[in-house]
């Protein structure tokens, strides 16, 4: 029996597992949950994943949620396959992956998330977007950008001069953020657009930016 | 020989209380470098190579400088697994998957709210900055939500991973520490039968009242 994951093609989260499952060459079957009329909020699903989130994984017996912990596990069960996405047979350069890992979930995706959910999510929902939220998150943004910059004067990636998992858990997020009016933010930092450049053209990362259509439904 | 594992920051942020947890459940010989954060000393250039974002923790182990408190407990937990407590972070992938899956929902549900109310209620009255009731209201409903879903959990689990303590549950000790004790909303936590009876185990370990020790003396 094959992997099955449950979310959807255009939700980030998603996109972060399917990235790494690509890049491992593993197959897998994406199972669609219907967000908008609420499947995820019911005794089925919340009995895969109590908070009520896509995506979820299942292999075998094994049922897994968040995204991170999902591709850490798939990273890890496929070592031996595909690209090297947690460099598990250098102990520094692992350490570094889990680092950069962590910036990722904590500054990064914090900061560029409310951008997306204002600017792509609330007209959807029939809001305004909320300017001042927009611009506060844009100003916090800036400055882990800064540290990106600076980072990425010193190694090719984040954690060293290899792609890793930790550069893949960018990219969906960053793919939207380019469709948004402030893609400058990227641009206009040398260093940051060209580790975007290099990683988004990333055949593993091109098959999932097929399905990430949200923006074309607006 | 001075051992070469450094941490650097105040044991009262909780982010460095999770790494020293970690270190003495795992029996690590650690020093403890303090860092003056009213003093702006995480600012400084000289930190800021070891912490970009001129945050605590910052960490050394033989050559190796790493920061963010939860990629230092998963460095310390492989790097030292036969030491201390052995199972911390799972002994197979499987285990280590669920207990990942806990970790992760700590960090991206549990850890948001949390920290904004433990800085609103313990932090800020100390530093003399008016409290939001505002912000403190919205936190707290989204805490709720969370410990709602844990009160679930923990009713079918010992811990949240499992019948094991582990990393998921240590990295709750910090912000739940002050939320039960400084902050007056204790009854968060205290209130409900599963999860009041987690936190009384959790914070009854060794491991966690050394911490506790720890900044209650100021370091």
């Amino acid at each position: 029996m094959g992997l099955k994951l449950y979310g959807l093609p255009m939700s980030t989260n998603t996109t972060r597992v399917m990235a790494c499952l690509h890049e491992k060459g593993v197959d897998f079957e994406l199972v669609p949950v219907d967000l908008f009329g609420g499947e995820n909020r019911q005794p089925p699903f919340l009995a895969k994943n109590p908070l009520g989130r896509i995506p979820v994984l299942e292999d075998g017996d094994l049922t897994l949620f968040e995204s991170r912990a999902i591709t850490a596990y798939v990273a890890e069960k496929f070592k031996e396959t595909g690209t090297d996405l947690l460099r598990l047979q250098n102990p520094k350069e692992a350490a570094l992956v889990k680092v950069w890992l962590e910036v990722e979930s904590h500054h990064f995706d914090p900061a560029i998330t409310p951008i997306m959910f204002e600017h792509f999510v609330a007209p959807i929902l029939g809001k305004t977007p909320d300017q001042a939220a927009i611009d506060a998150s844009l100003e916090k943004l800036g400055k882990v950008l800064d540290v990106y910059e600076s980072k990425l004067s010193c190694t090719k990636y984040l954690a060293g001069e290899f792609f890793s998992l930790a550069d893949l858990h960018h990219h969906a997020s960053t793919h939207y953020f380019m469709k948004t009016p402030w893609a400058s933010f990227v641009n206009d930092r040398p260093n940051v657009k060209a580790w975007w450049e290099c990683i988004s053209s990333r055949p593993a990362f091109m098959k999932v930016a097929e399905g990430m259509t949200f923006v074309d439904t607006k | 020989m001075a051992t070469p594992v450094k941490v650097y920051g105040p044991a009262m942020s909780t982010a460095v209380s999770r790494v020293l947890a970690c270190l003495l459940e795992k029996n690590v010989d650690f020093q403890l470098v303090p860092v003056n954060l009213s003093k702006g000393e995480q600012k400084k250039p000289d930190f800021r190579k070891i912490q970009p974002f001129s945050q605590v923790p910052a960490f050394e182990d033989e050559g190796i400088c790493l920061f963010e408190s939860r990629a230092i407990c998963r460095y310390i937990c492989e790097k030292y697994t036969d030491k201390g407590n052995k199972g911390l972070y799972g002994t197979n992938p499987v285990a280590r998957a669920s207990i990942d899956q806990w970790l992760e929902a700590e960090g991206q549900s549990f850890n948001p709210p949390s920290s904004v109310l433990v800085f609103q209620l313990a932090f800020a009255p100390r530093m003399k900055i008016k409290q939001d009731q505002v912000v403190i209201k919205q936190n707290e409903e989204k805490l709720s939500k969370v410990l709602g879903i844990y009160e679930k959990r923990l009713g079918e689990t010992r811990f949240l991973a499992g019948d094991e303590f582990s990393l998921a549950d240590l990295s709750h000790l910090p912000n739940t520490q002050y939320l039960v004790t400084t902050s007056g909303r204790g009854e968060l936590f205290t209130s409900r039968k599963n999860v009041g009876r987690w936190w009384n185990e959790i914070s009854s370990r060794d491991s966690w009242k050394k911490v506790v020790d720890m900044q209650n003396k100021g370091a």
